[in-house]
């Protein structure tokens, strides 16, 4: 192949309307570069005047090969990779993949770690929420919104970097724990946050929950019953605007879910309107975990004390032989897990993130496969899009909030 | 486990002659290749499995039969229970039913594993790569095929490193 690939119309064939060959209506390249596709999303268009006939989605374009990637590194070393997944959910990305590596190994969590995971992650769903705000916000062409959602957003990440050093890619949540505990400025940093959020959502709302432009652009657009919802795979937000009850952190509960009291929000119009309210409210829902995660939560260790899979901490090492020996063995030859697989999901801010675990008993994992929510949810694209305006579509593509970090892989 | 899914797990043993697997307290049900459509039309109809979580595969070569695992897993939402099914595929033209008339989301899994590691799925109505480039050659995830640290490819080298690149088979 020395000449530029080129995508004849046969490929494609079985997938327009015979009056996309017969020239009467136009094929429309969108993206990869459009400002409202989130990413490198690349989408074909079928219009008819300026309505969508057909929606063919072409996604790769971010395609790293991290689960090939993840079978050639130990499973500790391994875990850097998951943050460059959903660079929205870079906390529920590692804690997946803990979970995952911990149900494996069989290891269990100290209190306080698993305490700590819940408070990060829903931080995170708060942050991952508010950058889908702003950006679909700015989609229908509301640009006040974007700006300060991103100005909250900040202050979740500030708080990230208090933690682990890093305001995105933190690495921080570890299998047997967490990295290390949390400075002292961190339970006052998440109060400050706790303090000045419920309002600032408050005024959110109204900037859109009751603006007629917003609704115009909104109610009604892109509907889907429950019942194509759940055949098409959607989860997260977008499956319960619909009325589906399915939140994993109800489902299957893990790392302590079952002891904060919290609603799971529920629309049953499963349009674009809902899902802004169904994601308007879990970020209040949010608040609520991280308030009673926070007032109870236990003091000791954040680290599993068991030096066959966790690393011992620095302290040990220059006074105990056995902790040399095995930071030795971890950081070289790594651990080994037993042969077999496991699947663990999570609640991550777009849905169902699953990671599968295959082990052939060595210290690399055999296989690595995550179930992303972005992946089932923009597939259900075209369904969604059919007969709606161009611009309609920019509206749908926000609103099942995709990111294409966690699509490609 | 609940006795509920412990039923169904043998129900859908029993009908496909399939045998079970335990791990960490997770059981996956063995289907045969040629009978897994059935076999979800029964999850989806009989047992109420409306929600197919993932499809995957593994490819556990230089084993030939069988050389891959299809993985399925169903969930069933109002009943809070998970089916893990793994389907054995051999090695040579790896084929196997598509599950997209029963469940839509399968069609985009499929593609993924039919780029990743080439097993077609017959009667699927778009089987092209879905994260590949269009005209890439070999399956990524295929454990014959090399991990990497290559050189880029552009256009103005193309031949000259293609020739002298560890292949897969096809």
């Amino acid at each position: 192949m020395t000449q530029i690939q080129e995508v004849s119309l046969d490929e494609i064939r079985h997938l327009v309307s015979d009056r996309a060959i017969s020239g009467e209506t136009m094929l429309l390249n969108m993206g990869p570069q459009h400002p409202s596709t989130h990413g490198v999303l690349r989408l074909l268009l079928e219009l008819d005047g300026e309505t969508v006939v057909n929606c063919i989605p072409d996604i790769g374009f971010l395609h790293t090969g991290i689960e090939k990637n993840m079978e050639a590194k130990t499973y500790q070393k391994a875990e850097v990779m998951t943050d460059r997944m959903d660079y929205m959910n870079t906390v529920g990305n590692n804690f997946t993949y803990s979970l995952a590596v911990e149900k494996l190994i069989g290891l269990d969590v100290p209190p306080r770690a698993q305490a700590l995971r819940v408070i990060l992650a829903e931080l995170t769903r708060i942050q991952s929420h508010l950058v889908w705000l702003g950006t679909s916000a700015l989609d229908v062409a509301a640009m006040s919104v974007f700006l300060y959602c991103f100005r909250e957003r900040e202050e979740v990440l500030h708080i990230m970097e208090l933690v682990s050093g890093q305001r995105m890619m933190t690495t921080y949540i570890r299998p047997g724990g967490v990295w290390r505990d949390v400075p002292v400025e961190f339970e006052k940093a998440v109060r400050d946050f706790l303090k000045i959020i419920p309002q600032r959502i408050d005024e959110y709302e109204a900037m859109l929950t009751k603006n007629p432009l917003f609704l115009d652009r909104t109610l009604g657009i892109g509907p889907i019953s429950a019942e194509d919802a759940t055949n098409w795979g959607l989860t997260g937000a977008t499956l319960r605007a619909s009325g589906v009850n399915y939140d994993l952190r109800r489902f299957a509960p893990y790392s302590g879910y079952e002891q904060y009291d919290f609603d799971v929000p529920l629309r049953t119009e499963g349009d674009v309107y809902a899902r802004y309210i169904v994601r308007m409210e879990e970020m209040r829902q949010s608040v609520r975990i991280i308030q009673q995660a926070l007032d109870k939560l236990p003091l000791g260790p954040v680290r599993s004390n068991n030096h066959k899979f966790v690393p011992p901490p620095r302290s040990e090492i220059g006074t105990s032989m056995e902790a040399l020996i095995h930071h030795f063995k971890l950081w070289t030859e790594g651990f080994s897990a037993p042969q077999g697989s496991v699947y663990v999901a999570t609640e991550s801010p777009r849905g169902e993130l699953g990671c599968y675990l295959e082990s052939d008993g060595g210290p690399k994992p055999y296989r690595v496969h995550f179930r992303t929510p972005s992946f089932d949810n923009l597939q259900v694209l075209p369904f969604l899009s059919k007969g709606f305006l161009v611009a309609d579509l920019v509206a749908i593509v926000g609103s099942v909030d995709i990111v294409l970090g966690d699509i490609d892989r | 486990m609940s006795d509920t899914l412990k039923g169904y797990q043998e129900r859908l043993a029993q009908a496909f002659d399939g045998k079970m697997s335990e791990f960490a307290g997770e059981v996956s049900v063995f289907v045969p290749a040629q009978k897994i459509e059935a076999a979800a039309r029964m999850i989806h109809d009989e047992f109420g499995f409306k929600f197919l979580s993932f499809v995957s595969a593994v490819d556990y070569w230089p084993a030939e039969k069988p050389r891959f695992h299809a993985i399925y897993r169903f969930t069933a939402i109002e009943q809070k229970l998970t089916l893990n099914v793994r389907v054995p595929v051999p090695g040579i033209s790896p084929s196997l039913p598509t599950l997209e008339p029963v469940y839509h989301n399968a069609n985009w899994h499929e593609r993924e594993i039919f780029d990743m590691f080439g097993i077609n799925f017959e009667g699927h109505s778009d089987m092209r790569r879905i994260l590949m480039p269009a005209d890439w050659q070999g399956h990524p995830q295929r454990k014959d095929y090399p991990l990497g640290y290559e050189e880029p490819q552009y256009s103005f080298n193309f031949d000259e490193i293609a020739a002298r690149k560890p292949r897969g088979k096809e």
